[in-house]
C-alpha cells in the first residue's frame, strides 16, 4: 500500500476510535437531529402549506442537510483540539502525507453523518415522510447527502484551524451558516419571496443540495419558478460541493502544513 | 568530528518580530546540547525549524545529515520530537496512540504493535497501556509522549522544555530516560528554562536571547565567564545589611551586591582564599552577626541573569520581547 493510503487508513481509524470513546458526540449528531425532525415536522407541518404534497414530505431534506451540517463546528471543534494539545505538531514532524489528518477527520466524519441520517430518517418515517422513487435513486440522494457532509467537514477544518481557539470554533460556524440555513429552500417553499431573495435563495448551495435530495426521494420541491437552479439541482450541487472542496481543501491542508500549537 | 545536527544563520521574522536573527549552532553526534534562554528567546523557534516545523526565512540547517527543508521526509524518520505540550491523543489507549505513530513512522501495524509494547514495557506503562491516555497523570503523559518521540528509534532527539510542569519525581524519571537515549548514541538538543536541567544533561550549552546565541560552552565554562567563586554573607539583623556590604568592599577588589531578602551580601572573589580570609577578619572585627558565610561556585541562574541581563542592558528598546513566539 502506498504511503498516503496507510496513513489515511490510520488517521480514520483513529476517528473511528474517537466515535466509540465519546458517547457525548454521538448524541449531538444522532439525537439532536431527531428532535429536530420531531419538532420541525409536527410543528412546522400544521402551519406551512407546500404545493403538491405535504409539509412532512417537503421539510425532511432540509431536516437531512441541517443534520449533517453539524460536521461543521464538530469538525473546527476537534481540529483546534489538536493543534492546541501539540497533536498536529506531532503528526508533522513525522513522515507522514501532508493531507492524511485532515482527510482522517473528514473521511471519519463521515460515518457519524451516515449514523445520524439513519437516525433522522427513522423519524421522518414516523411522522409520514416517504421517498417516492427507485432504490438507486434514493441510495443517491443519501450519497450525495454523505458527500456535503465530507464537504463541509473540510469548511469546519478550515474554520479550526484559521481560528486556532474552540470557543470560536464552536460559534463561527453558527453564525456563519445560519443565515445561509434560513435563506435558502431547507425549511421553507420559495414561492411566496421576493423575486430577488428568491434568486438568491435558489442559488444559495444549501438549496441546491435539499433540492437534490427532494428530486431524488420524489419529495415535493420547493419552487416552480422553472429557473435554472430549481430545474438542476442535482447537477448544481455536485458543482457546487467540488467548487467548494477544490477551494477549501487545498487551503485547510496548507494551514496544517504551517499550523502551530501555542 | 561528525555532527548531528548543523545549522548556520537561522533567520526567523513573525511579522514586526524577529524571533530568529542568524542563529548557527552545532551538535556533534552523540552529545547533548542545551539550549537555555528567555521566554521568546526563540528557543522553540529554532527547535521547529530544526524538526521541519517551520522553514526558516534564511540559512541553512542539516539534521542527521539532511537538509532540513529540502530533505524533509528524511529528517523526520531520523528524529524524534517531544514539544511543548504532551503531544498524545487523550481518547486513544497509551498502547493505540504508540501504533498509530508507529504505523504514521512507516512500520507495519505487527512491526507497530510489537515497538509499542516494547515502548510501553520500557516506560512503565504497560498497566496504563490499554487506558485513554487523557486519564494519565502529567508524568505518565509526558513518559508517554516521550516513548512516541522514540518509536523510530531516532538517532536525533529533539525535547522542547520537555520537563515544564512536572513535580520533581517525575522530572528525575525522564532525566533518566534521557540519560539512557544519550548512552544508547543519541544525540539530543534540549531547550529548557531549567538552568538545573541543562547542568544536569547537557555537554554544551549556549545561551540564546532574542533570537542569537549570546554565550557558549560547557556549564564550568560559562560559570567561569561571569567569574569565579562568590561570597555570600547573611546577616542575622536586615539593618546591617550595608555595614557588612560596606565592611566586605573595604576588602574585596569586587563590589557586593545586597540580596532582596534584606539580609544577603554577595561579593565575587577575585583572590580566593585571601579574600575569603580577609572578609571573615573584617566582618568579625565590625561586630555584625553574621548567621551565614558561605563560599559558592556561581550556578548556571548567575551565568543566565548575567548574561541576559547585559544583553537587556545593552538593547533597552525592544525590552518588550512577546512571552512566546507568535506562530
Amino acid at each position: 500500500m502506498s504511503t498516503a493510503v496507510v496513513d489515511g487508513v490510520v488517521c480514520v481509524e483513529r476517528h473511528l476510535r474517537h466515535l466509540i470513546r465519546t458517547p457525548g458526540k454521538l448524541v449531538n449528531a444522532v439525537l439532536l437531529p431527531m428532535i429536530f425532525a420531531l419538532l420541525f415536522g409536527l410543528l412546522f407541518g400544521s402551519v406551512i402549506e407546500v404545493p403538491n404534497g405535504g409539509y412532512e414530505e417537503f421539510i425532511m431534506a432540509g431536516i437531512f442537510v441541517q443534520g449533517v451540517m453539524t460536521a461543521v463546528p464538530n469538525s473546527a471543534v476537534g481540529a483546534v483540539e489538536d493543534l492546541r494539545n501539540g497533536l498536529i505538531d506531532r503528526f508533522r514532524s513525522l513522515p507522514m502525507s501532508n493531507s492524511a489528518v485532515l482527510i482522517g477527520r473528514t473521511v471519519g466524519d463521515m460515518v457519524l453523518r451516515a449514523l445520524s441520517c439513519v437516525a433522522m430518517a427513522g423519524v421522518g418515517l414516523a411522522i409520514g415522510w416517504r421517498v417516492h422513487t427507485s432504490f438507486l435513486e434514493v441510495a443517491a440522494g443519501f450519497a450525495l447527502l454523505l458527500f456535503f457532509g465530507f464537504t463541509v467537514a473540510w469548511v469546519g477544518a478550515l474554520i479550526g484551524l484559521s481560528v486556532g481557539n474552540a470557543e470560536t470554533a464552536a460559534s463561527v460556524p453558527s453564525v456563519l451558516l445560519m443565515p445561509v440555513m434560513f435563506l435558502s429552500n431547507a425549511f421553507i417553499p420559495l414561492t411566496g419571496l421576493p423575486d430577488w431573495l428568491r434568486v438568491v435563495a435558489e442559488w444559495n448551495p444549501l438549496s441546491a443540495i435539499v433540492g437534490a435530495c427532494r428530486e431524488l426521494w420524489g419529495n415535493p420541491s420547493a419552487s416552480n419558478s422553472g429557473s435554472f437552479p430549481t430545474e438542476n439541482p442535482v447537477l448544481l450541487s455536485v458543482v457546487w460541493m467540488v467548487a467548494i472542496l477544490a477551494v477549501v481543501a487545498p487551503l485547510a491542508v496548507r494551514k496544517y502544513q504551517t499550523a502551530a500549537a501555542g | 568530528m561528525e555532527l548531528a545536527i548543523h545549522a548556520e544563520g537561522l533567520r526567523k521574522r513573525y511579522g514586526d518580530f524577529e524571533a530568529l536573527r542568524g542563529l548557527s549552532l552545532s551538535v556533534p553526534a552523540g552529545q547533548v546540547l542545551g539550549v537555555l534562554g528567555p521566554n521568546g528567546a526563540g528557543k522553540t523557534t529554532t527547535v521547529r525549524i530544526l524538526s521541519t516545523l517551520l522553514t526558516p526565512d534564511a540559512g541553512f540547517a542539516r539534521v542527521a545529515g539532511f537538509d532540513v527543508v529540502k530533505q524533509r521526509k528524511d529528517v523526520q524518520r531520523a528524529i524524534g520530537l517531544t514539544g511543548q505540550y504532551a503531544a498524545v491523543d487523550e481518547q486513544l489507549s497509551g498502547r493505540e496512540n504508540l501504533v498509530m505513530i508507529g504505523m504514521l513512522q512507516r512500520f507495519s501495524r505487527k512491526q507497530a504493535k510489537l515497538r509499542a509494547d516494547e515502548l510501553l514495557h520500557q516506560f512503565d506503562l504497560v498497566e496504563a497501556g490499554t487506558r485513554p491516555s487523557g486519564k494519565y497523570s502529567g508524568g505518565m503523559r509526558r513518559r508517554l509522549d516521550l516513548a512516541a518521540s522514540l518509536i523510530n528509534q531516532p538517532s536525533v532527539l529533539f525535547l522542547d522544555e520537555p520537563t515544564t510542569g512536572l513535580d520533581p519525581a517525575s522530572r528525575q524519571t525522564l532525566w533518566a530516560i534521557i540519560r539512557k537515549q544519550v548512552a544508547a548514541g543519541v544525540t539530543c538538543l534540549l531547550t529548557t528554562q531549567y538552568l538545573e536541567e541543562a547542568d544536569q544533561l547537557a555537554d554544551r550549552i549556549v545561551v540564546v536571547d532574542k533570537g542569537q546565541i549570546i554565550a557558549e560552552g560547557t556549564a564550568d565554562q560559562l560559570k567561569d565567564q561571569v567569574g569565579g567563586a562568590r561570597l555570600d554573607v547573611t546577616v542575622g539583623d536586615p539593618a546591617q545589611q550595608t555595614m557588612a556590604a560596606h565592611t566586605l568592599s573595604g576588602v574585596t577588589a569586587a563590589q557586593p551586591t545586597l540580596a532582596e531578602d534584606g539580609r544577603g551580601v554577595s561579593v565575587q572573589l577575585t583572590r580566593g582564599m585571601t579574600d575569603v580570609a580577609e572578609a571573615a577578619v573584617a566582618l568579625q572585627r565590625s561586630g555584625i552577626p553574621v548567621v551565614d558565610f558561605a563560599v559558592r561556585r556561581p550556578s548556571l541562574d548567575d551565568v543566565f541573569l548575567s548574561l541576559t541581563g547585559q544583553n537587556r542592558a545593552s538593547d533597552e528598546q525592544s525590552a518588550a520581547a512577546p512571552e512566546r513566539s507568535p506562530a
